[in-house]
């Protein structure tokens, strides 16, 4: 994913990328879009949830935006299927490999930040 | 003169962001500035620059100079009476806020009321609200049609013998409607209530006559008419500014101070406490002159209604995009286009056209309550200015269209 996703040069290649991301991201339970799963300090509305299975973490999401839908499409994507203690562990250090905070307008790049705090938090939960 | 002479002006027009032509549509949040205002406050910081009314020096003389002719200059653009009727502030938002508190503490009291519309930017809202708060007063809200226009009908019933100010934005942030200034002022002083316009968006598009509005407070910023940031003005008729209260202590807007008990100056300066943009105010006057010869010139008056119904007529060909304040007559609205497309989040699409090179505003644009009344969480607006001619206006149809493929 994070692969397919440096192939892009063009930044609104990158873009067209998360919204096919964000169009594909299915299946977040309409009964979990409340305050408790929404995450704080994005500007658009965001839901997480999380759940254990065998041991790994699987993340579920879902946001009224569709690049925001994409990005955390993209952060659970790469998440989901690891370890709480990995994921808690992790220092999320790709997002500044393929430049993707630096290319959002500060208040996206706000909720990115938020975004990545509720999956770590959700993580740490776990461990 | 045509828009192309417009935009030679303009350097910063020229700017390429992504490797795109730059096409700037963001004009109602703030305006470019002419090289002419550039010019000036280069000339002002290289030049002239000491305090004001202060010292005996030459610089400061020549300081005060520019920044008291500018006062004559505002006078004179306003058609107010006399520049004591004229104090600088920060900007709109300072201006209406010397207003809420010092009419406030004036002339308001418990059980008093206060009006503003629904289609008010926060910054004509929150003072009012502060200022209730504090003297114990109410804010009763004037509503919208659903075309977005003022019900300006029932402004009449709303005043009560307990309505002390009635506060109107001259053209809504959001919906770009040239609201009925006059009639509202005719309506509230009827019943002896004076009215405060906002005139942020108002003053560059159509800058009111003071004495031909009648209006007792006019209070707009000087940066969406092409001046430097961080200064504003607030109009006020004398008969109210000399029976308020200062908003600020300070220096030079005493006349004595001592323990035992200080006396103010007159207006304006008994509104002018501390140290004064004196580096920024004067731009107002090149300002004033360029927004002077854009709205006198035919030709460019010409070609911008054309951009505006070009824009208009491909909006609305646009489907599932509906656009907020679409008035009854066409003359009634200014080129600012404020749209929600339907599945479309306000965001994404501000995202994709800025990575086009357009620059639009996108959210509740400090207008909450309005979105609440448009039952929406927010818009995309895009405002233009003289110098977006056709170009610009085809620049940003395109990019839309392309931007909503991407999008549904």
């Amino acid at each position: 994913m994070i692969e397919d996703f440096s192939m892009y040069d063009e930044w609104l290649d990158k873009y067209e990328y998360l919204i096919e991301l964000g169009k594909g991201l299915e299946g977040y339970p309409e009964e979990k879009k409340t305050e408790e799963h929404l995450i704080k300090g994005c500007q658009s509305r965001v839901w997480l949830d999380c759940s254990l299975r065998d041991g790994k973490l699987y993340f579920s999401a879902d946001s009224d935006a569709i690049i925001t839908k994409g990005i955390i499409s993209l952060l659970i994507g790469v998440y989901s299927g690891e370890a709480a203690e990995e994921i808690a562990a992790d220092d999320f250090g790709f997002i500044e490999e393929i430049g993707l905070k630096e290319n959002l307008s500060p208040t996206r790049a706000g909720g990115l930040v938020s975004m990545i705090a509720s999956i770590k938090k959700a993580a740490e939960d776990y461990v | 003169m045509n828009i192309e002479q417009i935009r030679s002006r303009f350097p910063i027009l020229s700017t390429k962001v992504y490797g795109k032509d730059l096409v700037y549509l963001d004009n109602a949040a703030t305006a470019q500035r002419p090289e002419a205002v550039l010019e000036a406050i280069n000339a002002l910081v290289h030049g002239s620059n000491a305090n004001i009314h202060r010292a005996v020096h030459a610089l400061s003389s020549k300081a005060t100079e520019a920044y008291e002719l500018t006062r004559e200059a505002v006078r004179a653009y306003l058609n107010a009476e006399q520049t004591s009727e004229i104090v600088f502030t920060s900007g709109t938002t300072a201006s209406i806020n010397l207003v809420a508190f010092s009419f406030g503490e004036a002339f308001v009291n418990e059980g008093d009321e206060v009006i503003v519309s629904v289609a008010e930017h926060h910054s004509n809202i929150v003072p009012w609200q502060m200022m209730c708060e504090r003297r114990k007063a109410s804010l009763k809200v004037l509503d919208i049609d659903e075309n977005g226009e003022l019900k300006v009908d029932e402004l009449e019933k709303l005043i009560s013998e307990r309505t002390k100010i009635v506060a109107i934005a001259q053209i809504s942030n959001v919906l770009g409607l040239v609201n009925p200034v006059r009639k509202i002022v005719r309506i509230c002083h009827a019943h002896g209530v004076p009215v405060l316009v906002d005139g942020a968006q108002g003053v560059v598009h159509c800058p009111l006559d003071v004495k031909a509005t009648d209006c007792d407070f006019y209070a707009f910023s000087g940066h969406k008419m092409y001046a430097a940031t961080g200064v504003g003005v607030l109009y006020g008729k004398e008969e109210w500014l000399d029976r308020m209260p200062p908003y600020m202590g300070g220096g030079e807007m005493i006349q004595s101070v001592s323990f035992g008990g200080t006396t103010y100056a007159a207006a304006p300066h008994k509104f002018e406490a501390g140290t004064q943009n004196f580096n920024a105010v004067p731009t107002l006057v090149p300002a004033i002159d360029f927004c002077r010869e854009a709205l006198s010139d035919q030709e460019l008056i010409k070609e911008q209604e054309e951009v505006k119904k070009y824009v208009l007529d491909a909006l609305n060909a646009i489907p599932g995009l509906k656009l907020f304040g679409v008035p009854r007559r066409t003359e009634d609205k200014i080129s600012l286009f404020s749209f929600a497309i339907e599945g479309v989040h306000h965001e994404d699409l501000a995202l994709l056209l800025d990575k086009m090179g357009v620059a639009v505003r996108s959210g509740q644009m400090c207008a909450e309550p309005l979105m609440d009344r448009l039952a929406v969480t927010g818009l995309v607006r895009a405002s233009f200015a003289p110098y977006n001619g056709m170009e610009d206006a085809k620049c940003f149809t395109e990019a839309l269209r392309r931007a909503i493929n991407m999008l549904v």
